[in-house]
């Protein structure tokens, strides 16, 4: 019986049974699936319901007043606010480009298009850390281009730009894919221009695809850190963002002040993703 | 002429954007790295720190990655297979990692496994360090890399069907049996899949490792976290050469997902 976990018999009891080998069978397997599923249950207790049930306590143990006050601490309040602008600006620049950049994998032929293929998903693989030493060494200081956004909020939209790049275009590419040609080529023939096909016949079956790469571009944007650190010299009240906030607020050993700001940061990010992903799956419903 | 105009000039547009932002600042830094020759890479990258860091984060990668590997096939196997209430919460639960800034889980397990924390008089108790030290570490980056294979595994398992499974079990087959023989070969692809986004996402991990093993050179410090402490200390030629290595390490991930996305169409056309 000690066993690690198995599969579950339940799945596989359809209908009843009568050989008794079977039932023996299916009987070992509920008790090393139930020992199965204890252990999940206490990892993911470990690791996720026990650490978050912690962090709501301690943004909470102060009651409503205080995580206020934690919010509306200037320092806090403009970190918040930079954040969410940063990452709706960082959003729709994705949108647009994400898409396009997905309409050429798509539609287009040119040499070398698998490996720009491949490396469209460089900003998932690459360490966020990295990610910022890359883009410093180009456009920070002494860039051999002449481009020096390090310590300026450009900095910040740079940065997010990078590390959010596949989340649309890996989003729109599928649906792309799958699209039927043949409405645009009809579009076409009955003489719409190549503008109005992308208007009324690409961008709606897209939306959805866009809109929920869209929403995962803005969580990951708000939570971002590592690519942000060496980038954005972390001032308060000019780059700093919500996460470095947090981040400043633990080594202080305020723990209060960063409990209330990064639950703020994990519910704007749960929001956005619940409630975009309900209009993505609407709208997609409304276009089948 | 207009239709093939506009699309050469998409295509202009959309390379140009992804030269910019991607290809420009990677090249730049292995030009940077490299522009002095091998010599002093090597010597950064075989500083004791630096091969320290190294070691670290394979040693946190070796640890967190398996045990991640088999919650991820434990828990697609529940959310696919299983029928109970809370099935999408349970689901939704699962893909809070993707969701919570690392900086925030870093200071939620602070909260639980640090001194102060909800464990912390326990943990003392019994002479278990957590935080600031190796076992913190190595629970931080299965926490950020939690969801890949289960989020991977689920949609082949769904693909797969039961069918060869019932029969199996038909043919006298165990639960047991009829994972290792059936289920599990027919998955692996996406296992694997799930394991290679897992091991990119782990080795490259910073805020929530940067958070619980408070940095101490030589100790707790990770390939990453060595990054930033050498270019916070103006060594440019450290901090390159070992975010070449880890660049390096992005690039062999890519090959991989690239070899085995292929592999995994060949499966699903056949």
């Amino acid at each position: 019986m000690a066993s690690p976990p198995r599969n579950s018999g339940g799945a596989l009891a359809l209908g009843p049974r009568r050989s008794p080998r079977a039932t023996g069978a299916r009987l070992r397997a509920g008790g090393a699936g139930a020992l199965g599923k204890g252990l999940l249950g206490i990892y993911l207790s470990a690791l996720v319901l026990l650490p978050v049930a912690a962090l709501l306590a301690k943004a909470s143990s102060g009651g409503t007043g205080a995580f206020w006050r934690e919010i509306s601490n200037p320092e806090a309040l403009a970190a918040i606010k930079l954040t969410l602008a940063a990452s709706a600006i960082v959003v729709a620049i994705n949108a647009v480009f994400g898409t396009l950049i997905a309409w050429v994998l798509v539609r287009d032929e040119f040499r070398g298009k698998r490996i720009v293929n491949a490396l469209i998903d460089l900003p998932f693989a690459l360490p966020t850390i990295v990610a910022g030493v890359v883009l410093l060494a180009l456009y920070g200081k002494g860039s051999p281009v002449g481009v020096d956004v390090a310590f300026t909020r450009a900095s910040i939209g740079l940065a997010l730009l990078f590390v959010t790049l596949p989340f649309v275009v890996r989003s729109v590419q599928p649906v792309l894919l799958e699209l039927d040609l043949s409405m645009e080529e009809a579009a076409a023939s009955l003489g719409a221009s190549p503008l109005t096909v992308l208007r009324r016949v690409v961008l709606p079956s897209l939306t959805p695809a866009i809109i929920s790469g869209v929403a995962l571009s803005f969580a990951r944007a708000v939570g971002e850190y590592g690519s942000l650190v060496l980038i954005t010299g972390e001032l308060p009240f000019k780059t700093e963002v919500g996460s470095v906030y947090v981040f400043g607020q633990i080594s202080n050993e305020n723990l209060p002040a960063a409990a209330a700001v990064s639950v703020l940061l994990l519910l704007v990010a749960l929001v956005v993703l619940g409630v975009l992903s309900a209009a993505s799956r609407r709208r997609s419903r409304h276009v089948l | 002429m207009s239709s093939r105009g506009s699309k050469l000039g998409a295509r202009t547009i959309a390379l140009g954007y992804l030269a910019l932002l991607l290809l420009a600042p990677v090249a730049m830094i292995f030009y940077r790295t490299f522009e002095h020759g091998l010599g002093p890479v090597w010597s950064a990258v075989t500083a004791p720190n630096a091969m320290h860091a190294f070691w670290l984060s394979l040693e946190i990668v070796a640890i967190a990655v398996p045990l991640n590997t088999v919650f991820g096939i434990g828990m697609a196997l529940l959310l696919e297979r299983g029928r109970f209430w809370g099935k999408s919460l349970l689901g939704m639960l699962i893909d809070l990692p993707f969701a919570i800034s690392p900086v925030v889980v870093g200071l939620a397990l602070v909260l639980v496994y640090g001194k102060t924390g909800w464990l912390g008089n326990w943990l003392s108790g019994h002479a278990i360090q957590v935080i600031f030290s190796v076992p913190g570490m190595v629970i931080a980056t299965a926490v950020v890399s939690l969801p890949f294979v289960a989020r991977e595994t689920m949609p082949v398992l769904r693909e797969l069907g039961i069918d060869s499974e019932q029969a199996a079990e038909t043919l006298g087959a165990s639960a047991w049996q009829t994972f290792w023989r059936v289920t599990l070969p027919g998955i692996r692809w996406g296992v694997v899949y799930g394991v290679v986004l897992t091991t990119a996402r782990a080795l490259g991990e910073f805020g929530a490792v940067s958070i619980v093993s408070g940095r101490i050179e030589g100790q707790t410090q990770t390939l990453p976290l060595y990054v930033q402490d050498r270019f916070e200390n103006f060594d440019s030629t450290g901090a390159y050469a070992a975010a070449v290595v880890l660049a390096l390490m992005a690039l062999g991930t890519l090959l991989a997902m690239s070899l085995l996305t292929r592999r995994t169409h060949r499966r699903m056309l056949t």
